[in-house]
């Protein structure tokens, strides 16, 4: 037999169906994963990602086994993703894993099951909520509403539900007549996702700005969520019907010369990582591909470095996390190292610990005290920082933080645009 | 744009040092590790030199002198390791010991043999072979890596000098695959009182021991204040036995290290791989890092590679050769795959040795011994000439020239 009869071989034949058992062949035990997961640290019912990923894909492969229960005490804060020194994607399988024991597992009658389901959607909500948002914020701030809330649904009643914006950020740019600067080779398309939308139009405005202060016309096209809280709660035809809507939106902009800026660092986790890894819609890869996160983005294309160096923003000291969205993408270190020689305010890394929020995870009843024990150590970092103020680019991680602390928490690109316009 | 004037590639004690060394010599330096640090795996043992031609060392200095030409030892001659190795204890501070003396310490593994080495984490310490206490091991049915009446008789078996017993307990509370960092953490916090239900099982057994080792899961955070809760309680000293990987003391090792980076001013970047470059005139003008998609430049003045060897795949193999992945650069190796290896398992393999060859200023070379980039060094795992598995010398050769390329780099 001569070399070319049999090599290669074919050892997995070409299917529909995704196959990720090449991933879970490259893992050779190390438990990396396991160590970084923060849910693992604290959690005893929750057996680590090594399980949830490689080992349960393999158990599952045999008909008679079901995917198990724990998979949904998974966060998807996807570090085990930045551990793993063999490459297997493991927030992907735990992702997959999490959409099977949703559609095949979980009663689509349990509490549950709606409970996930309405956090998933939290843009929907939002977009019903934001239209009589002083009504709203009455409503969701009343404290028996909460204990409703917990007591049928399981959405924590330790937790304030954010505020919505009385005026939204599409409102706002709506009325100003959209981008103020028009250009041909400079131009950004910006994934404002629901929560810069809806409930913090301040920090998307500051992107806005900034992005125009350097001179790129900025288009903000209608959109859907980004899909993390679906992904994250297994709600998986929900996540591809908004990634479908905006895979299709934002690869128009594409074509026409437009590169996607972020503000939120799960957002462009999701345009980037996730919708590539779940999704096969024309143009996936390429959205996937001009997907930046803001600050990122004009760190590569812009001189924000120098710029910074000395500027003066009115802002008092900042106590930084870095999410663990940030973290996957390299970016843990880039707003406390782009904000080490502004004047006048001092910027603390408050450590790699995860905030315990992970989005939805946290406003789980059942999840509730784990989430807080895993943020034990942030606030604790917090509390050590100087000044009374938190920054970071996630929503719920600021949430987290607010809640743990007391204290405002804003985001990067709100202190850029001071330093800096005007 | 991002730049830099010196960038790492490679986050662990090689990478690490090269940085920290360049930012003391004021350069503006940028570490690029594509995952977390590797030091998560390491033992946390800091070695030398502990074999020289297969004997043991008393004292690894007695031969580093010695190393034959190529050797990264001999490179960057042995003022520089000892160099290397002050620059360590000033930042393991008081997380390490054996900084007393140049002589090796005999350290007991969870497998029971002996490893000697220059640095060790101070949680080892009064576990050292060299002492006389008796010694009593503790194993946990849930942490397998550690068969603690197994690791007791080889070591006994191996002539120590000192009674030494080895049981296998219950750790209370815990589930069978709770992960080595939820032991650390329920014991850095005394969850519901860990710590004494755990003395409680582990003092029927005591006996006469005045020393007692555990697997190295004493805590993440507070290691010391662990020990010594228990050693109180038990009467005894209390020491760990390094295993892995994963590692806690390899964690706790990363987590000083990287924070005496962050305060050096260096800027850390994981997550990304380096996955090329660009040349011109015979220097690197700068690498692509592939942020899942996208190859961004980062540009610098003078680079280090530091990205490990054939385990940390900064060396690859293949039918083809052995290669160096990032900048392509020439690795010395046999064209027929079957002289790269010896027939008996534990012969001397010359797959080893590979790595980039380097001069002595650390600039890889290219085949013909000329060098490739005038702003290129290299340091750690991925210099070939030395069979540090064989030797104990990884970390040593790690500190060495990490701490030459970094100060050259920022010199340059």
């Amino acid at each position: 037999m001569s070399d070319s009869e049999n090599f290669p071989i074919d050892v997995f034949p070409e299917t529909e169906e995704m196959d990720l058992r090449p991933g879970a062949d490259s893992c050779y035990k190390c438990s990396a994963c396991d160590t970084s997961c923060p849910v693992a640290e604290v959690d005893d019912d929750f057996p680590g990602p090594k399980f949830q990923g490689p080992e349960q894909w393999r158990l599952k492969r045999k008909e008679d086994t079901s995917v198990d229960e724990s998979v949904m005490k998974c966060s998807n804060c996807m570090r085990c993703d930045g551990a793993c020194p063999s490459g297997v994607p493991l927030s992907q399988m735990h992702n997959t894993a999490r959409a099977e024991y949703v559609s095949e597992e979980m009663s689509m009658l349990s509490t549950e099951y709606w409970r996930n389901r309405i956090l998933a959607n939290y843009g929907t909500l939002a977009r019903i909520g934001s239209k009589v948002p002083r009504l709203t914020n009455f409503v969701m701030g009343n404290s028996l509403v909460q204990q409703v809330n917990e007591k049928f649904l399981g959405i924590t009643a330790e937790r304030e539900f954010p505020e919505f914006a009385t005026e939204t950020f599409v409102e706002w740019f709506e009325k100003r007549g959209g981008s103020t600067v028009q250009s041909e080779d400079k131009r950004v398309a910006y994934f404002h996702g629901d929560y810069a939308n809806y409930n913090t139009p301040e920090v998307a405005k500051a992107l806005v700005r900034v992005f125009e202060h350097y001179g790129y016309e900025v288009a903000v096209p209608d959109q859907r969520c980004s899909g993390t809280p679906m992904f994250a709660n297994g709600m998986m035809d929900d996540a591809r019907r908004a990634a479908k809507f905006n895979v299709e939106t934002f690869h128009n902009l594409v074509e026409d010369g437009y590169d996607i800026v972020c503000s939120c660092t799960s957002c462009s986790m999701a345009l980037r990582q996730e919708y590539p890894e779940l999704f096969t819609f024309d143009g996936t890869a390429e959205v996937a591909a001009h997907t930046y996160e803001a600050l990122e983005y004009l760190r590569i294309y812009e001189d924000v470095e120098g710029d910074l160096k000395g500027a003066k923003p009115n802002f008092p000291n900042l106590a930084y996390h870095a999410p663990c969205h940030a973290r996957n993408q390299g970016l843990d270190g880039q707003a406390v190292n782009l904000f080490s020689e502004l004047d006048g305010l001092e910027v603390t890394d408050v450590g790699d610990s995860c905030s315990g929020i992970s989005g939805t995870y946290g406003w789980k009843e059942e999840n509730y005290d784990t989430s807080m024990k895993i943020g034990e150590e942030m606030f604790e970092h917090m509390e050590d920082a100087p000044g009374e103020t938190g920054l970071t680019e996630c929503p719920t991680c600021a949430m987290q933080m607010g809640h743990g602390s007391g204290y405002e928490i804003r985001h990067p690109l709100e202190v850029v645009e001071s330093a800096l316009v005007n | 744009m991002i730049e830099s004037d010196v960038l790492v590639v490679g986050g662990g004690l090689a990478g690490g040092t090269a940085a920290l060394s360049a930012a003391r010599e004021g350069a503006d330096v940028r570490l690029v590790s594509h995952k977390e640090s590797t030091l998560r795996h390491a033992s946390g043992l800091i070695d030398v030199l502990g074999y020289h031609d297969g004997t043991l060392l008393a004292d690894p200095f007695s031969a580093v002198g010695d190393m034959p030409e190529g050797h990264p030892y001999e490179r960057v001659g042995s003022a520089a390791v000892e160099a290397g190795l002050d620059l360590f204890d000033e930042v393991a501070g008081d997380l390490y010991a054996g900084s007393h003396t140049t002589k090796n310490a005999l350290v007991p593994t969870h497998g029971g043999t002996v490893k000697p080495t220059a640095r060790y984490p101070a949680s080892v310490a009064p576990g050292l072979a060299s002492d006389d206490g008796e010694m009593l091991l503790v194993g946990f049915e849930t942490l397998t890596d550690f068969d603690a009446p197994l690791a007791a008789d080889h070591l006994q078996n191996a002539g120590v000098p000192f009674e030494v017993r080895g049981v296998t307990a219950r750790f209370p509370m815990l589930r069978a695959d709770a992960k080595i960092t939820r032991y650390a953490k329920v014991l850095d916090t005394d969850e519901k009182g860990i710590r004494s239900q755990l003395v409680e099982a582990i003092e029927p057994h005591l006996g006469d021991a005045t020393r007692v080792g555990f697997p190295a899961v004493l805590g993440h955070d507070h290691p010391a204040r662990v020990r010594e809760a228990l050693a109180d309680a038990l009467g005894a000293d209390v020491f760990e036995v390094p295993s892995g990987p994963p590692s806690l003391p390899g964690m706790r090792l990363e987590d000083v290290l990287f924070a005496v980076l962050r305060e050096a001013g260096v800027t850390i970047e994981t997550g990304n791989p380096v996955v090329g470059f660009e040349a011109s005139d015979g220097r690197i003008d700068h690498v692509a890092v592939k942020r899942t998609h996208q190859r961004v430049p980062y540009f610098a003045d003078e680079f280090v590679l530091a990205t490990g060897g054939l385990v940390g795949k900064g060396i690859t193999t293949s039918r083809e050769g052995v290669r160096e992945p990032v900048f392509d650069l020439h690795v010395p190796h046999p064209e027929n795959r079957y002289d790269w290896f010896e027939d008996e398992a534990f012969g001397d393999h010359p797959f080893a040795r590979f790595g980039v060859a380097v001069d002595t200023d650390l600039r890889p070379l290219d085949g013909s011994g000329a060098v490739e980039y005038a702003n290129l060094r290299a340091a750690g795992g991925v210099l070939g000439g030395a069979d540090f598995a064989a030797e104990k010398s990884g970390s040593g050769i790690s500190l060495a020239t990490g701490r030459v390329a970094g100060r050259r780099a920022a010199q340059s």
